[in-house]
C-alpha cells in the first residue's frame, strides 16, 4: 500500500478527473428546471465533496478498527490523517450549500435536518481531534481515539443518510424528497456527475496520503535525532 | 353524426395542441445561460476556474515531490 500511494497514476488520473468535470460541468448540457435553473451544476461541485468526506472518514475507521487489531502506531497516523482531511472536505461541503440554499431556498440555513444532521456529524467529527490532543500519552491516545472514532462513524452515517430520509426535508433524497438522479438527473449529467465524484475522491485520498507521509517522515527524524 | 364527431376530435385537438404550447413556452421561460454562452463568453470563466484548479493539482504535486525527496534521503 505504501509504494502505491508513492505512485503517481492514480494522482494524474484524479487531476484530469477534476478537470474535465470541470469543463463538462461548465458547459455540459443539463435539465431545464424552475427555480435551480443553472445552478444544478452546483451538482458536480457540492456533493463530491460530501462523497470524499465520506470516503475519508470510513478510510478513517478502517485504519481505526486496524490500528486495534495490531497496535501499530502508522495505523493510528493514517486514521487521524484520514479525518483532518475528511474536514477540509465537510467544510467545504457546508460553505457550497450554504451558498446553494440562500440562493434556491431563500436561507443560507433553513432547520432542515439534514443540515442539522452535518453540523452535528462535523461537531462529532471535531471532538474526535480536540479528544486527540486532550489526551498526553501516545497509546492511549490512540487506542480511545480509535474507539471513538468506530463509534462516531455509524452515528455520521444516521445522522447524515438515514434520519433526514424518515422526516420533512428540504433537501434533495430526503424526508421522500426524490434525489437529484431519480428525477432531475437526465443522463447527460451522470457521466459528468460520476467523473467529479471519482476525481474529487481521489484528490481528497491523495491529500490524506500527503500528510500521512510527512508524518512518517517526522517520526523518522525524531527517532534519528 | 359523422360531421359532428369530426368536429368534437378537431376541437380537441386544438385544445391539445394549445396546452402544448403553452407548457412549451412556459419551459421557455425558464432562465438558462443559453444567451451567456452564445456570447462565447462562459469560457472565460471556465479557463479562470480550470486555471485555479490546475495550479492547486501542480502545487500539490510538488508537495508530493518534495516528500518523495525527503522520504528519499533518509
Amino acid at each position: 500500500m505504501y509504494s502505491m500511494m508513492r505512485k503517481s497514476w492514480w494522482k494524474v488520473l484524479g487531476a484530469v478527473m477534476v478537470c474535465s468535470s470541470v469543463v463538462a460541468g461548465f458547459m455540459g448540457p443539463v435539465p431545464v428546471l424552475p427555480i435551480l435553473n443553472e445552478t444544478i451544476r452546483n451538482i458536480y461541485f457540492h456533493v463530491p465533496m460530501w462523497f470524499s468526506m465520506i470516503t475519508l472518514y470510513l478510510i478513517s475507521v478502517i485504519f481505526s478498527i486496524k490500528y486495534l487489531n495490531s497496535g501499530e502506531r502508522n495505523h493510528d497516523i493514517m486514521a487521524v490523517e484520514a479525518v483532518n482531511v475528511g474536514i477540509l472536505f465537510c467544510f467545504l461541503g457546508l460553505l457550497t450549500g450554504m451558498q446553494w440554499a440562500n440562493i434556491t431556498w431563500g436561507d443560507p440555513w433553513p432547520n432542515d435536518p439534514k443540515l442539522n444532521g452535518s453540523a452535528i456529524a462535523t461537531l462529532m467529527y471535531l471532538a474526535y481531534l480536540v479528544l486527540r490532543n486532550a489526551l498526553e500519552e501516545e497509546q492511549k491516545r490512540a487506542k480511545i481515539s480509535a474507539v471513538y472514532n468506530i463509534f462516531a462513524f455509524p452515528i455520521m452515517i444516521v445522522l447524515l443518510y438515514i434520519l433526514p430520509k424518515l422526516t420533512d426535508s428540504l433537501h434533495p433524497g430526503s424526508g421522500g424528497n426524490s434525489t437529484f438522479s431519480d428525477l432531475d438527473m437526465d443522463n447527460n449529467m451522470r457521466p459528468v456527475f460520476y467523473t467529479a465524484v471519482i476525481g474529487w475522491i481521489l484528490t481528497g485520498i491523495w491529500i490524506c496520503t500527503l500528510r500521512y507521509r510527512l508524518r512518517l517522515v517526522e517520526n523518522n527524524r525524531n527517532k534519528l535525532d | 353524426m359523422i360531421y359532428m364527431k369530426t368536429l368534437i376530435i378537431t376541437f380537441l385537438t386544438i385544445i391539445c395542441s394549445l396546452e402544448l404550447v403553452t407548457a412549451q413556452s412556459q419551459i421557455e421561460q425558464i432562465e438558462m445561460a443559453t444567451g451567456l454562452r452564445s456570447s462565447g463568453k462562459i469560457w472565460v470563466v471556465v479557463l479562470v476556474v480550470l486555471t485555479l484548479i490546475i495550479g492547486i493539482f501542480l502545487y500539490l504535486f510538488s508537495i508530493d515531490r518534495k516528500i518523495k525527496k525527503l522520504e528519499n534521503h533518509k
